[in-house]
């Protein structure tokens, strides 16, 4: 799997509130919707800065508290192709996969707003074309990269009709 | 070599003898999904191609987080929860009942060496019953729905051994946000913790859930306590099961041992808009605040009402706060109706909401003004958690919620137990 596009960065800590507020999340299943409001409470204009492809790039624990699939859903219904992150919350991560939303682990201290990156995720690579310098990426648990390449947990069961991660 | 609580109950579970960093796909106990993550799971059981649960008596759906319900989008997502529930013959606990973590204690369907998966992060709650226990999403849900299994990478462990005993007017709650200080939010990633020691062996029960239900909060999978006396005096209330406990090995191996003189504590609070930005009470005497807030999974069990009313007995809350109370489920709202517990919250002037969730998570019930300042019992208080960006949260136990009700600003609650 190949990604291309720019990084929108956040800080350390970014939980789910901030992802997709609860007040939303209750409301509805139309993820076009929620996806509106990702990451609202921290910047009210985010939604509109995306372009499909684009990045979020965030430092560590991104995705910490409530366990509402509705934000890696919201995330990716918003155009953005993958989470690259210091380190994710392990509910998020589980669900980011689950919904078929790549995550990326790697030092993403040098990565600046406005980068054009490129993620190889066979390969292990983050190459970051504004500032000509690539970084290597944690591998996904080969249990993870089974569903990702599934198309998420969904397409997994449809596939075997329930758990075959051997 | 030894293992963990978490490693022996995920070797029961999964009919191997695992270690940390092993995957295992494990049998689930029991599976539970509230009203903001079932809706989805639905829809992810359908799309799986899911007909029928594993076993109806080992799901249950829970009415809570915008009970009742707030607006008619709300309305058609909780019909589509009780026609699922019809139709798949699972436990559906509907608007009033409480919230969904009480309502699993209560029921008698979670004890010691089990593995239960929530949708919903606070479902570690249950690991002071000596569970392995754990939150997952929408479409984990659906899988275990239909399999009755979950997969999992088993977790290492984090130890905290806390010594002596707390003193009088410092409770489980000052205790967890001092560790979730310590250890800060991340600090428990990807790990399981194991809580043990004097101090948690003296907590009740009640006392103890609080603990394990914060464990997530500093980005634990579980927190795991040993069963003892307490633990099985508790369950006889609930269930006549027989359950077989998870001790751990005195030679299990931990990533990590912190250890703590629980005697030397004293309240603290987490300040806005961070649960690990912990600091003693003291630092932040005095900050006026526009809303106190008693109850959620937390903090709303008939101990935590009666540790408030024993502050509030003719007492008034301050004019300048409104005092909002939410019994953890109807079980607790009719034991504090009964020995006078509720009465006396009324009395001083607080206003009861519906068993559930109430305030906690910003659907309704209580949501803060702009440039409001709250003191709550809850677990979170990330910026707009209840609804509102531009409030201030502050977390505390509820002696310290129940203090500051009555002076109207943030108050040592050991002046109200002199
Ligand atoms: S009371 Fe609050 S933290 Fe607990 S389950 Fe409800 S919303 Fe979540």
């Amino acid at each position: 799997m190949r990604l291309k596009g720019k990084a929108h960065k956040f800080g350390d800590d970014i939980n789910t509130d901030y992802i997709i507020s609860g007040k939303y999340k209750f409301k509805t299943l139309d993820m076009s919707e929620l996806a509106r409001h990702v990451m609202e409470d921290l910047d009210p204009d985010f939604y509109k800065k995306i372009r499909p492809g684009d990045f979020i790039v965030a430092g560590r624990n991104f995705g910490c508290g409530s366990s509402r699939e509705q934000a890696p859903l919201a995330i990716k219904h918003a155009g953005i192709s993958a989470v690259i992150a210091g380190s994710f919350a392990r509910i998020f991560y589980r669900n980011a996969i689950n919904t078929g939303l790549p995550v990326i682990e790697c030092d993403t201290s040098a990565i600046e707003p406005g980068d054009e990156l490129e993620v190889d995720l066979e390969a292990g690579v983050l190459g970051n074309h504004t500032r000509n310098t690539e970084i290597r990426i944690t591998p996904l648990p080969p249990v993870m990269l089974k569903i990702l390449n599934d198309g998420g947990l969904v397409a997994h069961f449809r596939k075997y009709g329930g758990f075959h991660l051997d | 070599m030894g293992q963990t609580i978490i490693e022996k109950i995920l070797s029961r579970k999964s009919g191997r003898k695992v270690q940390a960093g092993d995957i295992v796909v494990a049998k689930v106990d029991f599976v539970m999904g509230q009203d903001g993550t079932s809706p989805l799971a639905i829809n992810a059981f359908r799309e799986m191609g899911g007909r029928a649960l594993f076993n109806p008596s080992r799901v249950a759906l829970v009415i809570d987080h915008s009970a009742p319900s707030p607006t008619e989008s709300v309305s058609n997502l909780h019909k589509l929860m009780r026609d699922f529930a019809r139709e798949t013959g699972c436990r559906l606990y509907d608007v009033g009942d409480g919230v969904c973590h009480q309502l699993m204690l209560e029921s008698g369907v979670v004890g010691p060496g089990f593995l239960v998966i929530g949708a919903d992060s606070h479902t570690c709650t249950y690991g002071a019953l000596n569970a392995f226990a754990t939150g997952v999403g929408s479409t984990d849900l659906a899988a275990a729905m239909i399999s009755g299994q979950m997969w999992f990478k088993v977790p290492p462990t984090l130890k905290f051994v806390c010594h002596g005993e707390l003193p009088p007017g410092v409770y489980s709650k000052d205790l967890i946000l001092h560790l979730i200080g310590r250890v800060t939010a991340d600090g428990a990633t990807y790990m399981a913790v194991e809580f043990t020691g004097e101090a948690i062996r003296a907590l009740s029960m009640e006392g103890r859930f609080t603990i394990a239900n914060m464990a997530v909060e500093m980005g634990a999978k579980a927190g795991l306590m040993e069963a003892d006396e307490k633990t099985m005096g508790w369950l006889a209330r609930y269930t006549r099961r027989e359950f077989a406990p998870a001790a751990p090995d005195p030679d299990a191996v931990y990533e990590r041992v912190v250890e703590i003189d629980a005697a030397a504590l004293e309240p603290q609070v987490a300040r806005p808009h961070r649960v690990d930005n912990v600091v003693p009470l003291s630092e932040v005497g005095g900050l006026p605040v526009d809303e106190a807030v008693l109850g959620t999974c937390t903090n709303g069990r008939l101990e935590d009402l009666a540790t408030a009313a024993a502050i509030l007995r003719g007492r008034r809350v301050a004019p300048s706060v409104r005092f909002i109370v939410a019994p953890a489920s109807r079980r607790v709202y009719l034991e504090a109706l009964r020995d006078g517990t509720l009465e006396t919250l009324v009395q001083a002037g607080a206003a009861v909401v519906t068993p559930g969730c109430g305030p906690c998570v910003g659907t309704h019930n209580g949501v803060p003004a702009d440039g409001e300042r709250v003191i709550s019992t809850a677990n979170r208080n990330f910026k707009g958690r209840m609804g509102n960006r531009n409030a201030e949260i502050y977390l505390a136990s509820p002696a310290s919620v129940a203090a500051a009700a009555v002076t109207g600003e943030i108050t040592d609650p050991r002046e109200f137990l002199k």
